[in-house]
């Protein structure tokens, strides 16, 4: 009998020992002279039960973990009795609860295995795409509501209508994997579980728009999803999903996997673009857009990750079928990740609209280190910090920025009462000073002076923090990009949510309250 | 014993890639891929195959966060001091990094064994405090992690 257990090969997996409890599975096998066929899959986003290992029954995947090398025998043995056994995978509430669209392959296929790709409904989407124009495929797109999942949530239908209506020699397909917020592994996620998806949204991209070329730029803090994005395109090329004619259509469409260099401001787009142009990673000024000169000078589609992932979805199943989820503007599902101080964290797909208290409180399940919940960052270093109070606000992007805060790229860091807020504030203005591109002198020299001025008002000096609000409010008004411009976002909702850390006696407080 | 770059070791990855649109970033890559960090010989030789200015390529490897200007020690830990890890204790396990391997964060042991450097955010934000050793994913960092890293690293 072959025994076939599927072992999760996501980075979060691998930090928490899932390369060892590979090597013992395979151990194992030879011991007992079982014949053992171990699939690596991405994850299924239960960080908590990683390292994930499911072993395949006629009920389905049975779930064990988070696994150590000594839990492996117990897997070769009677199953029902083993300790870290979690049921049936696809029956955790965690699981089970959610609506997965762009994330429905991930953690179950074989990253690389294009034949596992397609059996669980791979390539359909760029199958119709092919079959229609390009400005159909555009529709489809626009109709379907999808809006930039990278965290400025611009419609994605319209920005590659921009592209597609420009006229060029030479077009562009950008994907931005320089995912650099805290909180958010989505990105990398789907490109160590799923790179096929992202691939073949970016040929659709490419037909749609009439580009022939695209780069993925992923961080260097990456290491395991550049190398699974590297052979899949490789894969891909040789499989003729890229290259001069994509799926025998006569179209052209390949790519590249470019590696950042540890800037986190080159996740703007156009910084971005200046960096794959071995250039420095200075933002430029809009306009022109992107989408009109973008990467060499040309038309570029620059997109997140997700959004190009979730593009396959929805020329498979139909604009209609995306844009029923969801709330208000924010249309189809959104990969929650939920992160920090939290006991089951990890990444929740769901359509918009459930309310920033059920993803911490019921999803999250509250913290990790069972004290009160005192902060939520939502967005990334550039979101804005919640307080309890705020618990009831929708999760949707005008939703969020009614309340003086961001969606972002969906990233959710939860901070137990031990945080001293001022620290976070004061972290903020650092990160920003550290990660400034230079170019424009609200975000260069703001993020400098607010550090120090954050740092008057932990000494108790009263005059500060006038100062401090006119700082964040001339970078954020002042600002070229995001960086300046939104770092008074977690600097202000701190401020304002959690005055007593600003008194000047905050140590105090904090000390009381252990 | 630095390892050095000879100068036609350097003109065979100036030209693999100098067909790539944007060849610059993936030259450095490269080359601190192959000897851990980027002789500054290098920059004049780089400057004329790709017809920029000795500045503009010194601009360029400056910027960035990861290209070193000289070898780092035989291993290379970054601790990530992003919010989530930042969230789950990360100051704590890195102050004690600091005191166990006696240097701060940019900075080399004496022994030359580890350097230590900060990271913001790996992407193992719900599995914190996270590290990349030798470009080795680590997660749930804690002081005990740290002391068996630094040993296995010879610190």
């Amino acid at each position: 009998m072959t025994l076939k257990i599927f072992l999760s090969r996501d980075a979060a997996a691998k930090a928490l020992g899932a390369d060892d409890v590979a090597d013992a599975i395979t151990r194992e096998a030879a011991a007992r002279g079982v014949e053992v066929v171990l699939v690596r899959p991405g994850s299924r986003g239960m960080i908590w039960l990683e390292p994930l290992a499911e072993v395949e029954t006629p009920q389905g995947r049975l779930a064990f973990g988070p696994m150590t090398p000594a839990d492996v025998p117990g897997l070769f043995g009677d199953l029902t009795a083993h300790p870290k056994g979690q049921g049936l995978t696809e029956e955790i509430p965690f699981f089970k609860s959610q609506t997965r669209l762009t994330f429905a392959r991930c953690g179950i296929i074989d990253p690389l295995s294009l034949a596992d790709y397609e059996a669980h409904g791979g390539l359909r989407g760029l199958r119709r795409a092919l079959a229609m124009s390009g400005a159909d495929i555009v529709a489809e797109v626009t109709d379907s509501g999808l809006r930039g999942r990278g965290g400025a949530g611009f419609p994605t239908g319209i920005k590659w209508k921009t592209v597609a209506d420009a006229v060029a020699d030479r077009k562009y397909i950008v994907c931005n994997a320089d995912e650099g917020d805290s909180a958010t592994f989505a990105d990398r996620m789907l490109m160590e579980g799923d790179p096929f998806t992202l691939i073949e949204g970016m040929a659709i991209a490419g037909i749609a728009t009439g580009a022939t070329k695209g780069y993925v730029y992923i961080r260097s803090e990456y290491p395991d999803a550049i190398e699974v994005m590297e052979d899949a395109v490789r894969i891909g090329r040789e499989a003729g999903l890229l290259g001069a004619s994509v799926l025998g259509s006569n179209r052209a469409f390949d790519m590249e996997i470019r590696v950042g260099a540890g800037a986190y401001v080159c996740g703007e787009e156009t910084s971005l673009l200046n960096s794959l142009e071995g250039k420095r990673g200075i933002v430029r000024a809009k306009p022109p857009l992107p989408a009109l000169q973008g990467f060499l000078g040309k038309p570029t589609v620059v997109n997140n990750v997700i959004s190009l992932a979730s593009v396959p979805v929805i020329m498979e199943k139909g604009a209609k079928h995306y844009k029923d989820f969801g709330l208000g503007r924010s249309r189809g599902t959104i990969p929650l990740q939920i992160a920090g101080n939290v006991k089951y964290g990890g990444l929740y797909e769901i359509a918009f609209g459930l309310t920033l208290g059920e993803i911490v409180d019921q999803i999250g399940g509250g913290t990790a280190s069972g004290r009160p919940v005192k902060a939520v960052q939502v967005g990334g270093p550039l979101g804005a910090y919640f307080p309890r109070a705020l618990f009831d606000t929708p999760f949707g992007y005008e939703e969020f920025a009614g309340k003086d805060g961001l969606v972002g790229h969906a990233g959710l860091t939860i901070f137990d009462d031990s945080t001293d807020m001022l620290k976070m504030a004061r972290f903020a203005m650092e990160f920003c000073a550290i990660e400034s591109c230079g170019k424009c002198t609200p975000c260069r020299v703001g993020a400098v002076r607010g550090v120090e001025t954050v740092d008057r008002i932990a000494a108790g000096d009263p005059t500060a923090m006038p100062i401090l609000k006119d700082l964040c409010n001339t970078m954020k008004f002042g600002s070229l990009c995001a960086l300046g411009g939104f770092t008074p976002y977690p600097v202000m909702s701190a401020l304002t949510h959690f005055p007593d850390d600003f008194s000047g006696s905050a140590t105090g407080a904090k000390e009381a309250a252990e | 014993m630095t390892a050095t770059l000879s100068s036609e070791r350097l003109g065979e990855i100036i030209a693999t890639h100098s067909g790539l649109e944007g060849p610059l970033l993936p030259i450095f890559h490269a080359i601190q891929h192959e000897i851990g960090y980027i002789p500054q010989d290098a920059l004049p030789v780089i400057a004329k195959a790709l017809n920029l200015s000795r500045a503009e390529v010194y601009g360029v490897m400056s910027f960035y966060h990861d290209f070193r200007t000289s070898p780092a020690g035989r291993h290379v830990v970054k601790l990530c001091r992003a919010e989530a890890c930042q969230a789950m204790g990360a100051d704590a396990v890195h102050d004690h990094a600091k005191a166990r391997l006696g240097v701060d964060f940019n900075e080399t042991t004496r022994n030359g064994a580890v350097t230590l450097e900060p990271v913001f955010c790996l992407g193992l934000c719900a599995c914190g405090p996270s590290a990349l050793v030798d470009g080795k994913v680590v997660g749930r960092l804690d002081a005990e992690k740290i002391d068996r890293i630094a040993t296995e690293c010879g610190a």
